[in-house]
């Protein structure tokens, strides 16, 4: 039997290929812009969301993206009121994060605290026919911001203060960077989980790099090292029968080996040439 | 965005004042790092910001183009308040590097590009006309044959032009610069001198932001000096001293004694 005949299998291989391509999409972002655990601690935020919905017997989906969301902005304002705390300030945000998340997973009613762990790691089986629909609907956001304010995204990521003297709205523009971390922590919940959902943004970008010249090329070679991680990663998972989150994260890191040692011969050839 | 009229971004045309600053406050922690400055430069004008590290040059430009907050007093850029400035393409700021070009690549083509971004352009794609003037900006500096390089691979004193390349593409009119020279080799700085005599010839307002002239002071219209011990925050603002006579000796004679009035030797 091929895993395509089973339907939680294919809704797992287009959650996985969603998050596999606006996870590199938004972490060239909070690469360059030397935040690339921005994205650890909005997954560690969320997780109170998903601990929070099964207290209330909420969706878990929307009261992640709201814990998520409102982390991103308690982020963003923590970051501007305390250059120098701000590192601290935003540890406590994270360890807040997950505590809540585990305790009030634990006060809920029922076996939460035990399905918590699908939430941390990822699982094949969890998304539902309509989560798909959702989470392309936020995949679809995520791309159109992107694609309409990418360049002045780039450009307060390239340097805030010769972006603000362009006219951009540096603060703004953060914000809705962090905006953007959090949707992606949450379209990656279920499969990659939220622990290592920011792998799969700052792995490929971190492995595209070694052999990219450019802002542009990297981030399209992120996004095919996420889709080809992202993709075997819970294909793997399904044969092997672990949670699809580590598997994805292993494939990618190594593809950031695989690059490491092809970057030595490029640079060598690019240093020769000129 | 407030626009009171549909040509909101119209200078006066009774004043070809660039920058305004009156009575200037600004303060850290309830330290006044400048006190009622007073500063105003006209169009065409090229002047250099100087002084000893700390004396307040870099906070003054800061504060000028709106990046830092002052707590007294009035700025202006092409004749409207700071707070009501929208014509940010008409200014270019060129910063010493970019500190975010070294954690991800970024091309030197990107870079001269990144200077075209604007929120006013936020629905378009840049133009033909904007790429050839990103493409003339590159060869003017000499770096055209370098644009796919990755930025962070290149001399300290090519990126520099390169920075330079970025602002000449905007065709901004202003043009304040961060120690330009910093760092520059001798070949790197003469190919810098011509591209700003250029620049100056044509009626670009350069505002350069440095403790030493070597290479520029030719080029220097007017000399603002900036003392941190002083009551004054502006200890001497006038025409340069003549070509050949090191105003920057003066700079540091004046350093070395803190406190006394050694600026006063500059007087024409």
């Amino acid at each position: 039997m091929s895993l395509l005949d089973f339907d939680f299998m294919r809704r797992a291989l287009v959650a996985a290929a969603l998050v596999g391509l606006i996870a590199p999409l938004i972490g060239v972002f909070l690469v360059q812009r030397r935040l690339a655990l921005l994205g650890d601690g909005m997954g560690h935020v969320a997780l109170t969301g998903v601990g929070l919905a099964f207290l209330l017997g909420t969706a878990p989906i929307p009261t992640a993206m709201a814990a998520a969301v409102a982390g991103a902005f308690l982020i963003e304002f923590i970051r501007y009121r305390s250059r120098t705390a701000g590192d601290v300030a935003l540890a406590l945000l994270f360890y807040g994060g997950i505590a809540g998340g585990v305790m009030f997973a634990s006060l809920a009613p029922g076996r939460a605290a035990s399905s918590l762990n699908s939430y941390l790691f990822g699982s094949l089986s969890t998304v539902a026919e309509g989560d798909i629909w959702a989470l392309a609907l936020l995949c679809l956001g995520v791309v159109a911001v992107v694609a309409v304010l990418g360049r002045e995204l780039f450009a307060v990521s390239l340097d805030a203060d010769i972006a603000a003297v362009q006219g951009i709205r540096v603060r703004t523009m953060s914000t809705l960077m962090a905006v953007l971390a959090a949707v992606v922590v949450v379209v990656g919940m279920r499969v990659v989980g939220l622990l290592l959902v920011s792998a799969i943004m700052i792995v490929p970008v971190a492995a595209a790099q070694q052999v990219t010249r450019s802002f542009r090329a990297t981030a399209v070679l992120a996004i095919v090292l996420g889709l080809t991680a992202s993709l075997t990663g819970l294909v793997g998972s399904f044969y092997v029968e672990v949670p699809p989150g580590p598997t994805i994260v292993l494939v990618a890191l190594l593809s950031f080996a695989v690059l490491a040692v092809v970057a030595v011969p490029i640079r060598r050839r690019r240093r020769e040439v000129r | 965005m407030t626009h009171e009229h549909p040509h909101g971004d119209e200078t006066p045309a009774t004043s070809d004042e660039v920058v305004g600053l009156s009575r200037v406050c600004v303060e850290f922690d309830g330290d006044h790092v400048l006190e009622d400055v007073d500063l105003s430069i006209r169009q065409g004008e090229f002047v250099a910001l100087l002084g000893p590290n700390g004396s307040g040059k870099t906070t003054l430009v800061r504060t000028m183009l709106g990046l830092q907050p002052h707590s007294h007093g009035r700025v202006a850029l092409f004749g409207r308040p700071l707070s009501r400035f929208r014509d940010w393409q008409r200014i270019a700021l060129v910063p010493q590097r970019l500190p975010g070009a070294s954690s991800i690549p970024v091309s030197v083509w990107e870079t001269v590009l990144s200077g075209l971004i604007s929120p006013k352009r936020r629905w378009r794609p840049l133009s033909r006309t904007q790429r050839a003037a990103a493409a003339q900006a590159l060869t003017d500096v000499g770096l055209w044959s370098k644009r796919h390089e990755r930025l962070d691979t290149l001399s300290g004193g090519q990126q520099r032009r390169v920075l330079i390349a970025r602002a000449l593409a905007s065709g901004a009119d202003l043009l304040v610069m961060d120690e330009p020279t910093a760092g520059v080799d001798a070949e790197n700085l003469a190919s810098l001198t011509t591209l700003l005599a250029g620049l100056h010839e044509h009626g670009t307002t350069i505002i350069v932001v440095t403790h030493e002239l070597t290479g520029i002071a030719h080029l220097i219209t007017r000399a603002v000096v900036l003392d941190p011990h002083s009551r004054e925050t502006i200890v001497f603002d006038g025409p340069p001293p003549v070509p050949g006579h090191h105003l920057h000796d003066h700079v540091h004679h004046h350093e070395s004694e803190l406190g006394r009035p050694g600026v006063v030797e500059l007087e024409p």
